[in-house]
């Protein structure tokens, strides 16, 4: 009896220290890939990285930056993201208020989860396609949609999560005085989820921001600045598999500086909603 | 439908002052009505798009010779799929082996042992894991993975271990299925852990408490007590984490080798669907049916992540609970 006790302590002893070794495999991982992206990024970041467009011979190892890479992956993401939000916003409000417990709203949610796993290497695919059909070619325009067309599971899913976190007695206290469930969508929530949306905003925007396969396609790659919806725009995730894809050092090395760019730019928006989520939690009754 | 348009119908009726009221909520749910179909018709969309693109190939070809066919010579007419479905595999599996140990470690960790600041601090680390960008990893495997692979691992290999299946090569680069399959883990890991969390967690006190009350430790807890309750959470969870890995493109393409061949060896090179549908793009007008062969891959690799994915998804609505995965 006691030799069996002390062999079940000893399983459990080791089987704790192999769920510690994971814990520290998982945060150690992270650690390795910020550590590896700054410690060569680092070095290679110039000023002129971020405030010029490629010359000529950028690509052999001249001077120039990667400016346009930088403006156009803001504007797409951020275009992707208004868009996706003036279509999600509504759907989120929808299921929650007009939807509760019926069969649409299921079978909407399921598509939704759909969409959210579909790879971002089918909508370009599709996006090129579709682009193709209506006689669109690559540009900044098309870039956007795609990219709203993947940020919109993303966003949708993560409002209608902080909507349901909602009291629901709140809800039903404005219908019952009388409340509509517009009203109850405009007022009540929407105030509600202020701190979420933020942040599924923010999430959406981080996801299209460091999608590189679904630009690919659809948004192509120009060394110039950003100024036409319907021209070609660069984009920073691009921007860095095409200059680590050169054979020349120098340039290799510019991809890294653009790999910290984009590291930095992603982590800022997923610090930054959390910081923004919690300062506005204040106006949120729990 | 019918019944929630009562509540509004009434209130005019009654109360004609509200009238306006009862129209403009009427009247927003169907505006809302119109947006909540554009997810279910770009589902639709995209499927019928993609079937149309692939008609000209499917039409001239058999199915199953496209499937198993080991030949891809689009200049002269072969499209054989079978590499690349097997390297999407390959490199999913691969990627699922080295993930799933750790994630369930990880998970049971948190759920049966941990303190609340670890779990607390879990939540941002696992978000920050899934907010770095693919091509970021693409960067790190190139970076950090392909050259211990290539100068110390495989070398080690030759010298020692020899010509055991799965593991000799006659690649000697480092770009192949185990990089791609160690980057691809680590993406899919905080997706993985955050499931299985959830649902070991969702599992009633009760069932653990009698448990450790007839003296069981925690360790047999967890094994007798709580894993046979969740065991088909757990494989929708592991199914989830394979439907994330099999349509990630950059990074798996910039550690992976692409070679189109049928890999038998995790150190051999392969070519993943997404990475066909990515490399090739920028050709595949100048060549006949080349297009419809990439359209093809790109539904080829939709329906099997379809498959993985609706199926895991209503598994763990069930088993959680919720509307949403």
């Amino acid at each position: 009896m006691k030799h069996r006790r002390t062999r079940s302590q000893l399983v459990e002893a080791v089987f704790k220290v192999l769920m510690l070794a994971s814990f520290a495999f998982v945060a150690g991982s992270l650690a390795l890939i910020l550590w590896t992206i700054i410690s060569k990024g680092l070095p290679a970041l110039s000023w002129a990285m971020l405030t010029q467009v490629p010359e000529g011979g950028y690509y052999l190892g001249k001077g120039g930056g990667i400016l346009n890479a930088i403006l156009g992956s803001l504007y797409m993401a951020g275009g992707g993201t208004i868009l996706a939000l003036i279509v999600g916003l509504p759907i989120a409000l929808y299921l929650e208020t007009y939807l509760e417990r019926s069969a649409w709203g299921a079978y909407v949610r399921l598509t939704l989860d759909v969409l959210w796993g579909i790879p971002s290497i089918v909508y370009g695919a599709f996006g090129f396609i579709f682009m193709l059909a209506i006689g669109m070619r690559a540009s900044m325009l098309g870039g956007i949609i795609t990219l709203a067309l993947l940020e919109l599971p993303i966003m949708t899913r993560a409002m209608d999560e902080v909507i349901r976190l909602m009291p629901e007695e709140l809800e039903q206290a404005a219908l019952a005085l009388g409340s509509t469930r517009l009203e109850v969508a405009m007022r009540v929530v929407t105030r509600q989820m202020l701190p979420g949306l933020v942040t599924a905003v923010l999430l959406a925007f981080g996801r299209g921001i460091g999608d590189a396969a679904s630009v690919l396609f659809t948004a192509g790659y120009t060394d110039r600045l950003p100024t036409s919806l319907l021209r070609p725009a660069a984009s920073l995730p691009l921007a860095v598999y095409f200059q680590l894809s050169m054979p020349y050092p120098e340039v290799q090395k510019r991809a890294y500086a653009a790999a910290l760019i984009l590291t930095l730019i992603v982590l800022a928006v997923s610090l930054g909603s959390r910081w923004v989520s919690a300062k506005l939690r204040k106006n949120v009754v729990k | 439908m019918e019944t929630e348009s009562n509540l509004s119908v009434d209130t005019n009726k009654k109360r004609p002052a509200l009238t306006w009221r009862g129209r403009s909520d009427r009247l927003a749910g169907r505006l809302f009505f119109i947006f909540s179909v554009i997810p279910v018709g770009l589902v639709l969309l995209i499927v019928v798009m993609l079937v149309i693109k692939s008609w000209p190939l499917l039409k001239t070809h058999s199915l199953w010779l496209l499937l198993s066919g080991q030949t891809w010579k689009p200049e002269e007419g072969f499209f054989g799929f079978w590499p690349f479905i097997a390297g999407t595999f390959w490199v999913t599996a691969a990627a699922l082996g080295l993930a799933v140990p750790p994630s369930l470690l990880t998970a049971i960790y948190l759920s049966e042992y941990s303190g609340r600041t670890l779990r607390a601090l879990m939540k941002p680390l696992l978000d920050l894991l899934a907010a770095i960008p693919s091509v970021i990893y693409g960067v790190w495997g190139t970076l950090a993975i392909v050259p211990i692979i290539q100068n110390n691992l495989i070398p080690f290999i030759r010298q020692y271990v020899g010509n055991i299946p799965l593991i000799s090569s006659q690649n000697s680069t480092g770009f192949g299925i185990l990089a791609g399959g160690i980057v691809l883990a680590i993406m899919i890991m905080p997706f993985i852990i955050a499931v299985l969390y959830e649902i070991l967690d969702n599992v009633p006190r009760g069932l653990k408490e009698a448990s450790l009350g007839v003296g069981a430790t925690r360790l047999q807890t967890v094994r007798w007590a709580v894993l046979p309750k969740v065991l088909p959470g757990l494989v929708a969870g592991i199914v989830f984490g394979a439907s994330r890995a099999l349509g990630e493109t950059m990074a798996v393409l910039m550690v992976v080798g692409n070679v189109a061949q049928t890999p038998h060896s995790l150190l051999d090179a392969a070519y993943p669907l997404p990475a066909l549908i990515a490399n090739n793009y920028g050709e595949m007008m100048s060549i006949p049916l080349y297009d419809s062969a990439l359209m093809t891959s790109a539904l080829i690799l939709l329906i099997l992540i379809l498959i993985f994915n609706i199926t895991s998804a209503l598994i763990l609505r069930r088993v959680l609970g919720r509307k949403w995965v």
